[in-house]
């Protein structure tokens, strides 16, 4: 095959057995790679109705045809599970040198089933595998670890791992691979840690090969002229990283304060990607064939919160920042080298402090179930606390269980600023009200990264729409919503939709696969994809009750700021959205749809 | 005076699209295994310097070959391998002190980089100029000015 290798390697831990199977072409291309093709694959082989963290549930790691390969930002591959976090489907995307090496190394994907009795690691390298016991590496963080493996595989391997929190089973742990890069959200780290599975390690020295080289080579070199034409890819990301929203965001009244309570934070300079570049930036890192380098190498070279690594990038900055009312930019970039370091998810720690520490302002959650005083703005106690939920120590346990479980246990739920119970990232939907029914209608809960609408609400990408008008936001939201499924299962990163639109994906991914995928044929891949996961999340016993928001974001006005007075008109869209999606009035896929789709 | 890769290692974001563009004119295939040039990326230290063929004025790799198989393009500056007088000796793998010449296992043959007939398939993929096709020359007045920088800055604290 050309842009697929063709193979993947099902690794079965209950029993050890390693096998390489062939990857179907038709599926490949009728759900292109990672999130689409991993997702179909869960889909078509577990029961959703699975505990995720139970042995019966699949864990799998896949890159698509676009990875490793030079197309724009072509380093990505997918975490595919059922969340313990949600109890939905689970595609978690990261980016690094991980994914590209699979495919050198003769894999598309891995599909890992069963729990392994003993913690083990899998070592791959040029098409043969090996799981090899991992004792001594439980309880390693996630730089320990993968130094150790390296010094037991190859220096040039590359490894993604779990830290202390997913073998904890924090509900939100991530996947981090070469130390800084994380399939953050959903809790797709603690699925690995219910396997026992602490690692992959990779060597390759095969290639990709392309259908059309030369024609790859033209489109891959014009997609890389707009992408340097770009003042967001060529401009902002790359000189501030993604924490250059931090202050636009806050000027929209749409940076999140204190759980949501205001939409905006008197400390946004503080802990800006304008003060991180000033203070702590070493130097701008790109992964795989990126070409923007939004990634922050940064030192925080003295005092309490002295450290080195990657980070933070805006979520991170709001969530540990605006969202716990810290304007600690020192301690916030120390809270996220422990989440790195440990492995869990920042967005999902932070707004669940953030939320623990509502509950703690209210009275709800009383001073006699936590050792240190939870209160807004207190550095200290973020910092500490980010080290504790890491091995559920303390308070940090009842913290590992994230927002809406933390919230139901003290008798507030509502506090929990969540969809599906998973958290949301650093947008009111009060302020930019098409994020809001992204969050509502995103498969893996409250998620930023399934349809950005914040690029057309606030940046005028591809075009300018009013982020406080509800007017049109549901075919928006569509259109990003499939775009971004087709991205995502490519191999590309979503930043590169600043600059490059569906035309510009399918120009390297047809001559990259020979498939004539076209514009037409690769955003209905894109629905294709979004469509089998509201089956699955359907089948796992979701409904249209849980494509809500927070009260709070319904009922409460925006205190302040440009959007003041203004609630979320979720239901107005959400009706509008079940039909541009062609569901019915309980947000079931339709006959119709799903024959349209090919499902 | 002929043009050659310069790197400014300041520029580099270890990204290696220089070594997947340089793979695939080559190989026809992306495998960084294969490039004729490598990021050396030490991650942990935040420092990252691509490693190019310097294409020496006095070539080591063309010195030692018993085969006489390595020679200069007069048109492009590049030390180039002559496939059809190559034994595969691998002296010149030996004697570059730059690493540049190097046994390609996907291609089985000794490689190394040709500045693409004059056309570094490298650079035109690389976004921040990290590296680039000029004749080498002013290489070291940035770099003096940025001595002269830290010079005054020292000064500052003492006088």
């Amino acid at each position: 095959m050309y842009g697929w290798i063709g193979q993947l390697l099902r690794v079965n831990l209950s029993s050890g057995e390693c096998r390489v199977e062939k990857l179907d072409p038709a599926l490949a291309r009728d759900y292109v790679g990672a999130r689409g093709l991993a997702s179909k694959i869960l889909y078509d082989e577990i029961d959703p109705k699975v505990d995720p963290l139970a042995p019966e549930n699949k864990l799998i790691f896949m890159t698509g045809p676009l990875t490793g390969t030079m197309a724009i930002s072509g380093s990505r591959y997918n975490v595919v599970t059922k969340s313990p976090l949600t109890g939905a489907i689970a595609a978690s995307s990261s980016g690094g040198y991980f994914g590209g090496e699979l495919k050198y190394a003769g894999f598309d994907g891995i599909i890992f089933e069963g729990k392994a009795a003993e913690p083990v690691y899998l070592w791959i390298e040029d098409g043969s595998c090996e799981l090899r016991p991992a004792g001594e590496l439980w309880g390693k963080n996630t730089h320990e670890t993968e130094d150790a493996i390296k010094a037991a595989t190859c220096p040039n391997a590359r490894v993604a791992c779990i830290g202390p929190a997913g073998e904890k089973l924090v509900r939100f742990a991530c996947v981090i691979n070469d130390k800084h890069r994380a399939a953050g959200r959903s809790g797709v780290g603690a699925v690995m840690g219910s396997k026992n599975l602490k690692a992959v390690a990779v060597r390759g020295h095969g290639g990709i090969k392309v259908a059309d080289g030369p024609d790859f080579r033209d489109a891959v070199l014009a997609a890389l002229a707009k992408i340097k034409a770009n003042d967001v890819t060529h401009g902002g990301l790359p000189t501030y990283g993604t924490g250059v929203l931090v202050n636009v965001i806050n000027a929209h009244g749409g940076l999140p304060t204190r759980n949501f309570q205001t939409g905006i934070f008197a400390g946004a300079g503080k802990i800006s990607g304008e003060a991180l570049a000033e203070n702590y930036l070493v130097r701008k890192k790109g992964c795989l064939a990126c070409p923007i380098a939004c990634g922050r190498a940064t030192l925080v070279p003295g005092g309490p919160y002295a450290g080195h690594g990657e980070g933070p990038e805006y979520e991170a900055l709001w969530s540990l920042g605006a969202d716990c009312g810290v304007d600690d930019l020192a301690a916030v970039t120390k809270a996220n080298y422990l989440a790195n370091e440990l492995g869990y998810d920042p967005i999902s720690f932070g707004a669940t402090l953030a939320c623990a520490m509502e509950l703690y302002e209210k009275g709800y959650l009383p001073a006699k179930d936590t050792e240190l005083p939870l209160e807004f703005g207190n550095a200290a106690v973020l910092v500490e606390t980010a080290r504790k939920v890491g091995y559920r120590e303390g308070i940090g346990d009842l913290l590992a269980e994230g927002s809406y479980r933390l919230a139901e246990r003290y008798g507030h739920p509502e506090l929990s600023m969540s969809s599906k119970k998973q958290e949301y990232p650093a947008y009111d939907p009060r302020a930019i009200q098409g994020i809001g029914l992204n969050y509502a209608t995103s498969n893996r809960g409250g998620c930023h990264v399934r349809g950005y609408t914040v690029a057309s609400e606030v940046m005028g990408v591809p075009v300018q729409t009013d982020p406080q008008s509800p007017e049109g936001k549901a075919a928006l939201v569509k259109a990003f919503q499939d775009l971004t499924a087709l991205v995502d299962a490519s191999g590309m990163c979503l930043f590169t939709t600043f600059a490059l639109g569906a035309p510009d994906v399918v120009s390297m991914l047809a001559p990259a696969t020979g498939v004539p995928y076209t514009e037409a044929s690769g955003i209905l891949a894109g629905e294709r994809i979004f469509n089998l996961e509201r089956l699955f999340n359907f089948a796992a016993g979701l409904t249209k009750a849980d494509d809500n928001l927070a009260p709070r974001l319904l009922e409460e006005p925006m205190p302040e700021g440009p959007a003041k007075g203004k609630t979320s008109a979720l239901a107005q869209m959400l009706a509008e959205y079940y039909q541009v999606r062609g569901w019915d009035e309980e947000g079931r896929v339709t006959a119709a749809t799903r024959e349209r789709l090919g499902l | 005076m002929a043009k050659v890769l310069v790197v400014d290692q300041d520029k580099c974001t270890a990204c290696r699209r220089c070594e997947l563009a340089c793979s695939l004119k080559h190989t026809g295939e992306f495998n960084p295994a294969a490039a004729r040039l490598s990021v050396a990326a030490f991650l942990d230290d935040d420092y990252y310097l691509p490693v190019v063929c310097q294409h020496c004025d006095e070539p080591a790799c063309q010195a030692v070959c018993p085969a006489g198989a390595i020679s200069r393009d007069e048109k492009t500056n590049a030390v180039v391998i002559n496939e059809d007088r190559c034994i595969g000796c691998r002296m010149c793998i030996m004697a570059c002190p730059f690493g540049a010449v190097d046994y390609s296992v996907a291609e089985q043959k000794v490689v190394k980089c040709d500045l693409c007939q004059g056309e570094p398939e490298c650079v035109l993929n690389c976004p921040w100029g990290a590296l680039e096709y000029k004749e080498p020359a002013g290489q070291a007045l940035g770099k003096r000015l940025q001595i002269a920088r830290r010079v005054q800055a020292a000064l500052r604290e003492v006088v």
